[in-house]
């Protein structure tokens, strides 16, 4: 895998910071020249994955959320979202719709969203440790080539 | 962020920007206070100025269908940006009937 640009940011999680990540994993892929459609997938994608993190992962703290963003070849964009919060302990029934754990007015949509809105997802986790989401889209570029 | 007036036994929510989980809270805090002043026969959500959402603004959406809806009154989601119809119709809530 060819790494053509990276950044990493890391962030506390206050729900204030919803908004600052998803401008700032839009701002870094940008330079791809995605469509306005393809762009609010990524965003709303990241959004859901960082909510999680606030909501879940760092029930009654506020913990660090670390994200990893990759622009490889053949415009592929990487978004890697991890926690060092309290785990899943059983992914697979977590990311069925409309699962959830919570009462506070959650839709138990945000692995769903995630799934449908990118190319792929992947979740690894782990009770204490922590959990670490991977996305993957790809850019088809409509627009002009800027190279 | 929330604009709410009540005119003939219906109340309107306009709702402007961005819709997560953060936002969601101060705006259903704001249009369950007017919801329990007025106890309307009906809720309009306006979604005309709504740039972003994610599920929790399916959240929003829900949770004001049975606040509403403990009270006797309907719920209508109207003017539903193009953008927003991925997510809205992937939540199902066009099976509640509240889409106009
Ligand atoms: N980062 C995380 N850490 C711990 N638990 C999580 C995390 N992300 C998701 N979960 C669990 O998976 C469930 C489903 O997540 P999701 O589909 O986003 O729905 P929702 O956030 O509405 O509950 C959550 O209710 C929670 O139990
Ligand atoms: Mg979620």
């Amino acid at each position: 895998m060819n790494v053509l640009n990276e950044v990493n940011i890391n962030f506390l999680s206050k729900s204030s910071n919803e908004g600052f990540a998803r401008s700032a994993v839009s701002a870094f892929v940008l330079c791809l020249d995605p469509t306005i459609s393809e762009l609010a997938d990524i965003k709303t994608a990241v959004s859901e994955a960082v909510t999680n993190c606030i909501v879940h992962a760092y029930p009654d703290t506020h913990g660090t959320i670390y994200i990893n963003i990759k622009i490889t070849e053949q415009n592929k964009i990487i978004i890697k979202i991890r926690d060092k919060g309290v785990g899943i302990e059983d992914v697979k029934q977590a990311i069925q719709p409309l699962f959830t754990t919570s009462n506070d007015e959650r839709a138990g949509l945000g692995f769903a969203v995630m799934q449908s809105f990118m190319d792929s997802i992947k979740v690894r986790s782990k009770t204490g440790v922590g959990t670490t989401v991977i996305m993957e889209k790809t850019i088809i570029r409509t627009g002009y080539d800027k190279r | 962020m929330v604009e709410t007036k009540y005119i003939d036994d219906v109340l309107t929510a306009k709702i402007y920007g961005e819709i997560d989980h953060h936002r969601a809270q101060s705006i259903r805090t704001k249009i369950d206070a007017q919801t329990q002043m007025h106890k309307p026969k009906e809720l309009q959500l306006d979604f005309s100025n709504v740039s972003f959402m994610d599920s929790s603004g399916i959240g929003l959406i829900m949770g004001r269908y049975r606040q509403v809806s403990l009270l006797g009154g309907s719920l209508k989601v109207v003017n539903v940006p193009q953008g927003l119809k991925k997510i809205i119709m992937l939540s199902g809530i066009d099976s509640l009937g509240v889409l106009k």
